[in-house]
């Protein structure tokens, strides 16, 4: 069934085909409306779930943790701040490999106080240990709620949604709703090996002593490296259902491309466009946009990026002191690569400042004008 | 494509009237997108809505600042808000007003229609007398002078979309498809 | 008094669990070194009430033939079940008289 959805009902339906049994959430700002339908949909008994309405978003992700152990299907929703206040439980999270998933809608962070967009929220929870997923558009917002479920179970590791705020968030887009029998074929119920359970007690998070931490890390880090194959079978799996496939990366125009520009979120999007009229003119550039963010697809982006002449990297986040968060991730991956070519790290957007196809063209005509980048960080749009 | 920018006031459902006419045009067909003013929204000020319609998937996520069409909601926005900025040339101004179109002037070779679409929305008792709720009739107008759907795909929306009163809104944009006035 | 306890050690990462849960139980975890008092019932006084037993928080103290024995292993001296008698038949000695 098509529907016109803004993005955070999309999120909603997500969940809902999902079959999520406890939605633990904040139910005032930062929050959106993801919860907001939830709620009417489990009051009308159209999902049975237990909605736990708590007193800080820190408490929802503590009560996904309980639920979560318990072996129930968990779910949350969050934004900016409250992402932030969530921090300390959200590596607990992980760590006890619990398989919840949550959509953060991604808002940039106060003061000056904003509720715009940028991604510095959820890339500030890039060492947590979650899975990020970063969509582009509201029917992958939906899928990915699904497709999320079935790798983070399959892994134990939670897993993260990210989506523009606004320009997804709050944005009508028609959006496929597939059928529940489909969902339910392609995501059967979560039954974990070891829960919270009277019948078969176990102590949890217990003391782990230096002679035995280490070997969680390490687990935890093969989960993950593991997660970037669960992330593309899952994805070619979900395709096969319902006609669109989603990989750890999404290429456009890449194969015979001399520049290839880097994105993620709703700017990729844009970015096709800037792509296909550059082409027009006879410049051979695509768009490769990462969709994984954590585990990083290192292996995969050396594949596509092996051949080319420039890369441009386009930020909407930024690590104060240093450049653009995702410009660092394609650097450091390539070092030990046979890569040598100029990458350059644009930093634009922040705050929810548009980025319009023209803005793009001006990104790619810097890069194409100069040798190699002149500095760590290329402001596009900022007025110095 | 084609851009379109609703202007309205907070409380007076134009967001909801962009998420209808984008389900309309989706249901005819087409591609589409609908999004409010990204920011906070307070009852009574002056508010935006936008829609982009294609053949095509739309794949551009920036604003809108060249509409191609404006959607006056509320007349008295005309005094305290410039309307036609960023409009197209020959772009059409369609406003919610008893008045004919050569009332109004504009600086801009622009295409004036009206709707009394106020008059309409209290005939079917939309909204109260004081403030009547005025976003499905003028989308009546709207399909009829930008024929984006047609008035089949627009009575679906209207069904899903509206929570109640599904038969007056119904007959609210089907008076007011008939009662355009187009100007010269 | 060593008594060997169950202790669970793993070898490599391939052993262990998803996440740290149910590492060993603490049997092999002789608190009952920690202690430098002792405390002694004297059971011609004891009425059996149990009243040490239920406040233990060890709990060192069980039920033997309808009686409460105190388990020195893991007894930390505490003290707790000399201030609760209500007949004040439990006493501490010092440690290694």
């Amino acid at each position: 069934m098509k529907k016109v959805l803004m993005g955070n009902h999309a999120i909603s339906y997500g969940a809902t085909l999902s079959r999520v049994q406890v939605i633990a959430a904040y139910p005032i700002t930062p929050q959106t409306q993801v919860v907001e339908l939830l709620s009417e949909i489990v009051a009308n008994g159209e999902l049975e779930a237990e909605f736990i309405k708590v007193e800080s978003e820190h408490s929802a992700m503590a009560a996904c943790i309980g639920a979560s152990a318990a072996g129930a299907r968990a779910f949350t929703a969050t934004s900016s701040q409250g992402l932030l206040l969530m921090h300390e439980v959200l590596h607990w999270a992980s760590r006890a490999r619990l398989p919840i998933v949550m959509a953060n809608i991604n808002r940039a962070i106060s003061p000056g106080w904003t509720i715009w967009t940028d991604q510095n929220d959820s890339l500030s929870q890039r060492d947590t240990g979650w899975i990020q997923i970063y969509a582009a558009d509201n029917q992958e917002v939906l899928d990915s709620i699904i497709i999320g479920y079935k790798v983070a179970e399959k892994v134990s590791l939670p897993l993260m949604v990210v989506l523009d705020a606004f320009v997804l968030s709050h944005t009508y887009e028609p959006v496929d709703i597939p059928d529940q029998d489909k969902v339910d074929k392609f995501l059967p119920p979560y039954n974990p090996k070891i829960k919270l359970d009277p019948e078969d007690p176990h102590a949890f998070g217990g003391l782990t002593a230096p002679n035995i931490y280490m070997e969680f890390q390490y687990n935890h880090q093969l989960a993950m490296m593991e997660a970037k194959k669960v992330i593309n079978e899952a994805g070619k799996e979900y395709g096969e259902i319902t006609g669109r496939y989603y990989q750890n990366l999404s290429p456009y125009k890449v194969d015979d491309a001399e520049y290839i520009l880097i994105t993620s979120g709703t700017v990729a999007k844009t970015t096709n466009i800037v792509v296909d009229k550059l082409r027009e003119s006879g410049v051979k550039i695509g768009n490769l946009r990462i969709r994984t963010f954590r585990p990083f697809p290192s292996e995969e982006i050396y594949e596509i990026l092996k051949d080319k002449k420039k890369i441009f990297v386009i930020d909407r986040n930024l690590s104060f002191g240093n450049t653009g968060i995702f410009f660092q991730e394609v650097k450091a991956s390539l070092y030990n690569t046979d890569i040598k070519v100029p990458i350059f790290g644009f930093v634009t957007g922040l705050g929810g400042r548009d980025v319009t196809p023209e803005l793009i063209e001006e990104i790619v005509n810097y890069g194409m004008k100069k040798e190699k980048p002149e500095e760590e960080v290329i402001w596009m749009g900022v007025k110095k | 494509m084609l851009e379109l920018r609703l202007h309205g006031r907070g409380g007076q459902g134009s967001v909801v009237a962009s998420k209808i006419l984008a389900d309309a045009v989706m249901k005819g067909g087409k591609f589409v997108q609908a999004f409010p003013e990204f920011g906070v929204e307070r009852r009574g000020a002056p508010v935006f809505a936008f829609v982009r319609i294609d053949d095509k998937p739309i794949l551009l996520k920036s604003k809108i600042y060249t509409p191609d069409h404006v959607i006056v909601l509320d007349p008295t926005l005309i005094e305290s808000i410039n309307i036609t900025e960023g409009l197209k040339d020959n772009g059409i101004i369609l406003i919610n007003s008893e008045l004919p179109p050569s009332e109004f002037k504009f600086e801009g070779n622009y295409r004036v229609m009206t709707v009394d679409a106020k008059r309409i929305a209290i005939k079917y008792r939309l909204g109260s007398k004081a403030s009547p709720i005025v976003n499905t009739a003028i989308l009546g107008a709207v399909i009829k002078a930008i024929p984006v759907a047609t008035m089949d795909n627009l009575i679906e929306a209207i069904k899903d979309g509206v929570p109640v009163k599904i038969e007056e809104n119904i007959a609210a944009a089907k008076e007011a498809y008939e009662s355009l006035i187009k100007g010269e | 008094m060593f008594k060997p306890g169950k202790k669970i050690e793993f070898k490599s990462a391939k052993e262990i669990p998803l996440t740290p849960t149910s590492l060993g139980d603490m049997t092999h975890n002789y608190t009952g070194s920690w202690r430098n008092l002792r405390p002694e019932i004297d059971y011609d006084r004891c009425i059996d009430c149990m009243i040490c037993w239920k406040f233990c928080p060890e709990p060192a103290i069980y039920i033997e033939n309808d009686r409460p024995k105190i388990d020195y292993y893991f007894c930390k001296g505490c003290g707790i079940c000399v201030e609760e008698c209500p007949v004040k038949c439990i006493a501490f000695e010092e440690e290694g008289k």
